[in-house]
């Protein structure tokens, strides 16, 4: 069959079209790596990686590049935020798919879409506003004194952003797990306690480590909401009430002076790959043991 | 008895940390409501900045408003334009190849966490390569770039639900593929674009980091896309950064009003998406129907068939 050459051309171009637009989107995350390691090339050049992760002054005047106190800042608050934000979102989806009635699960989804959605520097509004406060009143209690700008205010403030991000991603995980198996523990003579204990977390356990590390990989590079609360101090903290300051808002403050120095520049974008490759080595992990499960 | 009392205790657990959730979503709006509400007044949503704003005099952040929706309205049809043509090559050329779909699908993923103020950095990198001052088409190309995995993921799931019947329906018809995916398939899934454009489109507005780099800030309305623009998430940043009270209650204000536009977007795609499932349905009944139809035909043949047979051998 013959199809008429106005057609055909139609096709050929819009399919065209099509193929070309694939290849732009797949080849933006090389793009992103290749262009943000040809712009640190130059410090570099000039330091070894060694000392650049583990030098702990930070003097971009006088030369002095070491990025250990932001990444250990950005280690802490990350990390931090997980233990806050993993157990309540596993107990909140154990409770969301197993306990409670369908009613609450409704109501649950659009509260997680519009806490998702918020934008981060709303978080960080609301973290200036509520938490570091909060944080101020309560460390004298821990014999601290701190004006509330701390790498705890920075990994609570953190922890609510993520929580829509795993929890949505564990009650899809408890919702695909097959009630053959809750009925088949049920039936041995568990109770409904010891089938979510011994049953169900053990089957979802690579989904909730995966869902672990995806939040991690939201939390590391997240910038605005962190960056209004932590402080932002180049020192390594010694305990939660002291300032940090991440990776991310240490790019996000120095944008505007970093021009007149080639190595200050340089520097910024460094900062800027090692964060895209831990959150990169985080996503490829977590997604990885993700498709495995083969939920997705 | 220990059994039960440690189900108790956890189901205790769950149900505070269930409310913990709802309670910081209640906690992070009122709060919001109660600081900004005070300070929103007409004249900050029609007004920009007059001189010594920023030392708490008249004026408001019209200018915010305004470069926000151009950028992210920007951003959104740039988005589209690429975002569109992917996930439907995606979903009517490449669908009998699984393994290629997945690893586009698993690298869209990744491209999805790949954090804000990292596209800012290659967003600005780009700039500066090209000679690009910060200006609203830099902020454009970046934040377009934010969304674009965002926005084809979204397309994707829904057109996965599509019935393959109908795709082989119109190939069996004559079409070419291009003509099934614009003419056919696009039809279908109206509501679904709507809504991971919607999607998107509050995720361009809301997001700072990205932008922090690229459109700069300005009192004035832009009037062209190489002009630098303020935006809301900025000017919520900056405000709230400065010492004197009263512009950080603007901030507050700043804050509110990108809230109401996030949760008008998210009202919208809502009612879009619950309409989108009433036709989905349709379609379904209606594939249904036609497949059950051509199975009765089927089978009536297949009997006739067997009859005709039967009476032959009885002859």
């Amino acid at each position: 069959m013959t199809i008429s050459f106005n057609r055909y051309f139609k096709d050929k171009f819009s399919s065209g079209w099509m193929l070309v637009c694939l290849i732009l989107v797949m080849t933006i995350p090389l793009l992103i790596g290749i262009g943000l390691f040809l712009k640190s090339t130059l410090l570099l050049d000039n330091y070894s990686l060694v000392n650049l992760l583990f030098s702990k002054i930070w003097k971009p005047l006088d030369g002095k590049f070491g990025f250990y106190p932001f990444i250990i800042s950005s280690v802490c608050v990350t990390f931090m935020a997980i233990l806050i934000a993993a157990p309540i979102c596993l107990l909140s989806a154990i409770y969301l798919t197993q306990y409670a009635k369908k009613y609450l699960l409704k109501i649950m989804h659009p509260v997680i879409d519009i806490l998702s959605g918020i934008p981060s520097v709303v978080y960080g509004v609301c973290g200036v506003l509520i938490i570091v406060p909060f944080i101020s009143n309560i460390a004298p209690v821990f014999g601290k004194q701190t004006p509330g700008y701390s790498i705890l205010a920075g990994a609570i403030v953190l922890s609510i952003m993520i929580t829509p991000f795993i929890l949505n991603i564990l009650i899809e995980i408890f919702q695909n797990i097959p009630d053959e198996l809750k009925e088949i523990s049920l039936s041995l003579g568990a109770t409904k306690w010891e089938t979510i204990k011994f049953v169900l977390i053990k089957k979802a356990s690579p989904g909730i480590i995966s869902s672990i590390g995806l939040g991690i990989s939201r939390a590391f590079g997240e910038t605005m909401a962190v960056l209004m609360v932590v402080g932002n101090v180049a020192k390594i903290p010694n305990s939660v009430f002291d300032p940090g300051y991440p990776l991310p808002a240490l790019i996000a403050n120095n944008y505007g002076e970093m021009l007149s120095i080639p190595m200050y520049d340089s520097a910024l974008m460094f900062a800027a790959l090692v964060l895209f490759g831990v959150v990169l080595f985080f996503n490829i992990i977590s997604r990885l043991t993700i498709t495995k499960l083969e939920i997705y | 008895m220990t059994k039960k009392t440690e189900e108790k205790i956890f189901k205790i657990l769950m149900i505070l940390s269930t409310s913990i959730i709802l309670f910081s979503l209640i906690l992070i709006i009122v709060s919001i409501l109660i600081k900004g509400l005070p300070v929103l007044s007409v004249e900050m949503l029609t007004e920009v900045p007059q001189g010594g704003y920023y030392f708490g005099k008249g004026g408001g952040i019209l200018n915010a408003i305004v470069g926000s929706l151009y950028l992210s309205t920007g951003a959104t049809i740039l988005a589209f334009l690429i975002a569109l043509p992917v996930s439907l090559f995606m979903n009517i050329y490449l669908i009998k190849k699984k393994r290629l779909l997945n690893t586009i699908r698993y690298l869209l993923d990744l491209l999805w966490g790949v954090p804000s103020i990292v596209y800012g950095a290659f967003g600005f990198t780009i700039m500066v390569y090209f000679g690009l001052k910060t200006s609203l088409l830099a902020g454009i190309i970046t934040v377009a770039l934010l969304i674009i995995p965002i926005m084809i993921r979204a397309m994707d799931e829904v057109f996965k639900t599509v019935p393959r019947g109908l795709i082989e329906a119109s190939f069996s018809l004559g079409s070419t593929k291009s003509e099934t995916a614009f003419k056919v398939f696009l039809k279908q899934v109206v509501p679904s674009v709507v809504t991971a454009v919607l999607l998107s489109f509050g995720r361009a507005i809301g997001d700072a980091a990205s932008i922090l780099f690229t459109t700069g800030y300005t009192d004035h309305i832009p009037t062209s896309l190489l002009e630098p623009t303020a935006t809301l998430p900025l000017a919520v940043f900056f405000q709230l950064s400065s010492p004197i009270p009263e512009v950080q209650n603007r901030a507050y204000a700043s804050a509110l009003v990108l809230i109401v536009i996030i949760l008008i977007i998210s009202i919208l795609s809502r009612i879009v998406a619950n309409r989108n499932k009433l036709k989905k349905l349709n379609i379904k009944n209606a594939v249904n129907k036609r497949f059950i139809y051509y199975k009765n035909i089927r089978q009536n043949y297949i009997q006739s068939m067997k009859n005709r047979k039967y009476n032959k051998d009885i002859k």
